[in-house]
């Protein structure tokens, strides 16, 4: 026997960033709790809009089923003495779980015997239990913000005001303060002004259908797209392409109209990025372009409502975006009236960082980082990469980004540009700033690329040396994805460098900064951190964590020989010739871990197996190549196990000849040490 | 419907809804919020009903009178509802029809803003109002003030009248505004704001500025160790209007900011506690409803 469920949470509109993770946690916490309470249902599913959140759960049983709780007591021995009497700790037992001794049973468990009572639950109709289910859903919901309204305790992103909660024909009583639940629901919040009732839970979905609400979020949200796609075509244009607005405009609205708006072809010489700005960020409209691609002078909004008095609203968006244009032209314009260098003029005014100075230090210290990366790397014409870093957050200072922080780099582009700096500068500008967030286009340029890696390690390391380092979820400097942004530019940009160099190298920039860390332990902390990211990174790029260890415990600032050993180590575990290897590591390394020499006695190798094996070592340490070709160095040292099988059998090595001994353990420290430039192979997993 | 109806307009709506009418305060402040018939009133246990229109200042904002969008003197028309009324959405929207403003003609939306005063130590969830796209109001369920947990809880509406005005009268220009019918917004207050924004970014003098923040924080302290609150508040009026000014000329780093800011929340907390104590001597008198009165008395007790 089952009926539907529906709980409605009635509530002023909510933040319509909480509402993806609202629907997935209400689901979750809906189906925890129908669970414990061993209720089974067909399908549960939440819905939600601004002004409600809704539980649907199909079928749900009427009542719990019967059934048997086991309580595991004492031993057996220990509830019974000798003479088959209960014991105290028997007795104990027997009242705590609210029954008789002589109603205990006696069950083995692995073995033993133990005490159990086990009792008959009977299932509890739904009806009785499901108050306190849904009361503690609407309390136990997790959200960013909450807060509280009028006499109210509870807590909610926004005021509660109706609950609907209905099981078949039935309300589920529930209260919460002075909040009841009933029957009785809204619709529209503009389009339908009186409360209805409803008969049950499929008729809720009825009555919302013809209240103006459209219920579903993924129809909603198609139904939205949908229409821009067709208000876009109407003007012979296409609609820009935006997930996040999409979802956001989803969660504004319960009835939604697309429109269209003009606003006139004169503001098309702004550029195209503070026009969707304009558009996206500050009015949730969409861009339209053309088949070319191009911008077109027209939007599309989205109304919370039907298609009536759509001129009126028309008229008001578009006057709005108006104005919005206008005071974008006039930044431009101004902008524009002078070379970008000009507003260097205001970087000693504007602080980095209290410690770490004013905009114009910071920029002389990224100057010095990026030509010692171009010195490094021979990357970039040091003039422009010079020119670049010094430019490189003068758009800071002009009014467009003033009032669009968003556009920071791009428009110093196109300052640059306009003012005849070099191309390769406008663009390092702009690539300076890039990855801006996970999964974002990497810089090109090599200029740019050296541009933005020598931002990155400047604020890691100012930010370090003066003990800013991110903690939990506490990360104002955005230090993490900076750091991730040096480990992805590296890696794909293939430059090959010694991190280590370029931090000692950017921490003695800080002098006057008075650093909390010295040189080295703030070079190791960065490093350190920059690692684990890089760890990460190499994870999703499916290495295992065994290698990922065993490589990169070898310490290093060249993040292209980490990835490099990285891949032979990974593709060399594939291979037949890895376990001879690891034979020969695993028996050279644990015999000679805790000895430190590597000097082989010639004269003092008496037999004749180690003379082999010591002959055929020196012949693979020869075939070592400057950069190390690390696939035929593993190879080499597979091959050594017969020898390595050879002298063990023949010698022991820790023998009373103290002589004897520390050659031997020479020699295979000499082996271990070889394994150990590639990896540390104690790490892998076999 | 021209400057002064629309202002009429909500006065009258408001007093019909119960609500007392008082004028602005007479000491320089950024924001309605600051006058006291907000601020302190917020705090404590005692209802309170009260619509004003409240001329507000923020230097920084003045752009010598060019910008059709910009002031740094406007009005704001301020209404508190304490404890929040569970129909205080739809109140707010049957004030707009007041103004000729049908919500079904109109696309309205609320939209998630959560309002945080760090001089005040005051901050509130609540939302922007958009009205076809402009937002013309921010509504706030006030949540602290003054440092302290507000209980019950307020709403706050705040109508930005010039917004409200330019969308009726259809203007572009907030000097375009009809005041009456032949005396524009630019009539009575363009000149000012060249004055001001010549004497905000350029005039003012920071040392006497300064000076006078100490002084004024010194008489905060002063008086609230008298126990006289509102003339204690007064002061910190000024000490915060002070700063805003030594902000817009540019006199104050992004550290002493800080600072700046730490200072005058102290003096703002200073005076709620000051307030609160206050009420509690006085037994609450805005607590009309006698058993509730002797409800958070004996409650009080308890603590």
């Amino acid at each position: 026997m089952a009926k539907d469920l529906l709980l409605e949470i009635g509530v002023e509109e909510m933040p319509s960033a909480y509402m993806p993770a609202a629907v997935s946690n209400l689901q979750e916490l809906a189906e925890e709790r129908l669970n414990e309470a061993r209720l089974s249902w067909q399908q549960l599913k939440v819905y939600a809009t601004p002004r409600r959140l809704v539980l649907y759960v199909e079928q749900l049983s009427e009542s719990q089923p019967d059934s048997q709780l086991e309580n595991r007591g004492p031993k057996k021995q220990m509830a019974f003495d000798e003479n088959g009497n209960p014991t105290k700790a028997c007795q104990g037992f027997a009242r705590g779980q609210g029954i008789a001794v002589e109603e205990l049973q006696v069950r083995e468990v692995g073995g033993i015997e133990y005490v159990f009572a086990v009792k008959n639950l009977v299932g509890q109709p739904a009806q009785q239990v499901l108050p306190a289910i849904l009361a503690e859903l609407i309390t136990a919901l997790p959200f960013p913000k909450s807060m509280r309204w009028g006499y109210f305790h509870t807590r909610f992103p926004r005021p509660i005001r109706w609950l609907v909660a209905l099981f078949g024909d039935q309300v589920i009583p529930l209260q919460i303060e002075n909040l009841v639940s009933g029957r009785t629901s809204w619709g529209h919040r503009f389009l339908v002004r009186e409360p209805f009732e409803i008969a049950d839970p499929k008729d809720y979905m009825q009555q919302m259908a013809s209240h103006y609400v459209v219920l579903d979020q993924e129809m909603r949200r198609d139904m939205i797209w949908q229409q821009v796609q067709e208000a876009a075509a109407q003007v012979g244009g296409v609609p820009m392409e935006n997930p996040d607005l999409l979802e956001e405009i989803n969660y504004l609205l319960e009835y939604p109209t697309a429109f269209t708006g003009r606003f006139s072809e004169s503001y098309l010489q702004v550029p195209p990025e503070v026009l969707t700005t304009s558009m996206t960020a500050h009015q949730r409209y969409f861009p339209v372009y053309d088949q070319e691609g191009e911008l077109m002078p027209a939007f599309i909004a989205v109304r919370n409502g039907d298609g009536k008095h759509l001129d009126t609203v028309r008229a008001g968006n578009e006057r709005v975006l108006r104005a919005r244009l206008e005071d974008a032209l006039f930044f431009w314009n101004e902008d524009n009236k002078k070379p970008l260098e000009d507003f260097n003029q205001g970087l000693p005014d504007v602080l980095f960082q209290e410690r770490l100075g004013s905009l114009q230090r910071k920029v002389q210290r990224v100057i010095a980082i990026a030509l010692y990366l171009s010195q490094e790397t021979g990357w970039g014409d040091p003039e422009l990469v010079k020119r670049a870093a010094w430019l490189s957050k003068a758009d800071l200072l002009s009014s467009m980004v003033y009032e669009f922080p968003e556009l920071q780099g791009i428009m110093g582009r196109y300052y640059a540009r306009n003012s005849g700096e070099d191309p390769q500068v406008a663009e390092a500008i702009f690539e300076h700033y890039l990855p801006r967030f996970a999964g974002d286009h990497l810089p090109e340029s090599d200029i740019g690329v050296l541009l933005s890696l020598a931002e990155k390690i400047h604020n890691l390391m100012g930010c370090f040396c003066i003990g800013i380092k991110p903690t939990g979820s506490q990360d104002p400097y955005a230090l993490r994805r900076q750091a991730l942004g040096v480990v992805h530019i590296l890696l794909e940009r293939g430059l090959n460098i010694d991190l280590r160099q370029v931090l000692s190298q950017a921490y003695r920039e800080f002098a006057e900064a008075e650093p909390d860390l010295d040189e080295d332990a703030a070079v190791r902390e960065v490093l350190d951190f920059v690692w684990q990211r890089l760890k990460g990174v190499l994870a999703d790029h499916s290495f295992t964590y065994d290698v990922i260890e065993s490589v990169m415990a070898v310490p290093t600032g060249h993040l292209q020989d980490i990835y490099t050993r990285i891949q032979v180590v990974q593709e060399f575990k594939t291979t037949d010739k890895f376990d001879d290897f690891m034979v020969v590591f695993n028996r050279s390394h644990n015999l000679s871990k805790k000895w430190d020499q590597v000097k082989v006695e010639v004269n003092a190798l008496a037999d004749s197996s180690e003379q082999e094996l010591y002959q055929q070592f020196l012949m693979v340490r020869s075939r070592v190549t400057v950069p190390a070709n690390y696939q035929d160095i593993l190879r080499d040292l597979a091959d050594l196990r017969p020898y390595l099988d050879r002298f063990f059998e023949a010698v022991m090595v820790m023998v009373d000849d103290k002589k004897l001994k520390e050659n031997r353990l020479s020699l295979l420290r000499g082996i271990a040490e070889l394994c150990r430039q590639v990896a540390d192979f104690s790490k892998i997993v076999q | 419907m021209n400057f002064q109806e629309i202002i009429l307009g909500l006065q009258n709506y408001w007093a019909r809804q119960g609500c007392i009418i008082q004028q602005p305060y007479d000491v320089e402040k950024g924001a309605g919020t600051m006058n006291p018939a907000t601020f302190l009133r917020a705090l404590g246990p005692e209802p309170w009903k009260v619509a004003y229109v409240e001329p507000s200042r923020r230097p920084t904002d003045g752009r010598y009178g060019e910008n059709p969008n910009r002031l740094q003197h406007y009005y704001q028309y301020q209404v508190i509802l304490k404890p929040s009324p569970d129909n205080v959405v739809d109140l707010y929207l049957n004030s707009l029809k007041e103004l000729g403003i049908d919500p079904d003609e109109h696309d309205i939306r609320l939209v998630e803003d959560n309002w945080e005063s760090p001089t005040l130590g005051a901050w509130g969830l609540g939302w922007e109002i958009w009205l076809d796209g402009m937002e013309v109001t921010q509504f706030t369920y006030f949540q602290q003030c003054g440092g302290f947990d507000c209980y019950p809880v307020c709403a706050e509406i705040t109508y930005g009248l010039e917004r409200i005005a330019m969308f009726i009268q259809n203007k572009e220009s907030v000097f375009d505004i009809e005041w009456v019918d032949d005396i524009s917004y630019a009539d009575v207050h363009h000149q000012g704001e060249v004055d001001y924004s010549h004497y905000n970014f350029t005039y003012a003098d920071v040392l006497s500025l300064m000076t006078m923040f100490n002084l004024c924080e010194k008489e905060a302290l002063q008086v609230a160790d008298q126990q006289l609150v509102l003339p204690a508040y007064d002061y910190v009026l000024k000490c915060s209007h002070l700063f805003n000014l030594l902000d817009a000329r540019g006199a104050i780093s992004v550290t002493e900011r800080t600072a700046y800011i730490g200072r005058v929340r102290n003096l703002a907390r200073r005076v709620a506690v000051e307030y609160l104590e206050q009420r509690k001597r006085l037994s609450y008198p805005l607590l009309k409803d006698e058993q509730l009165r002797k409800q958070v008395l004996t409650e009080e007790e308890a603590k």
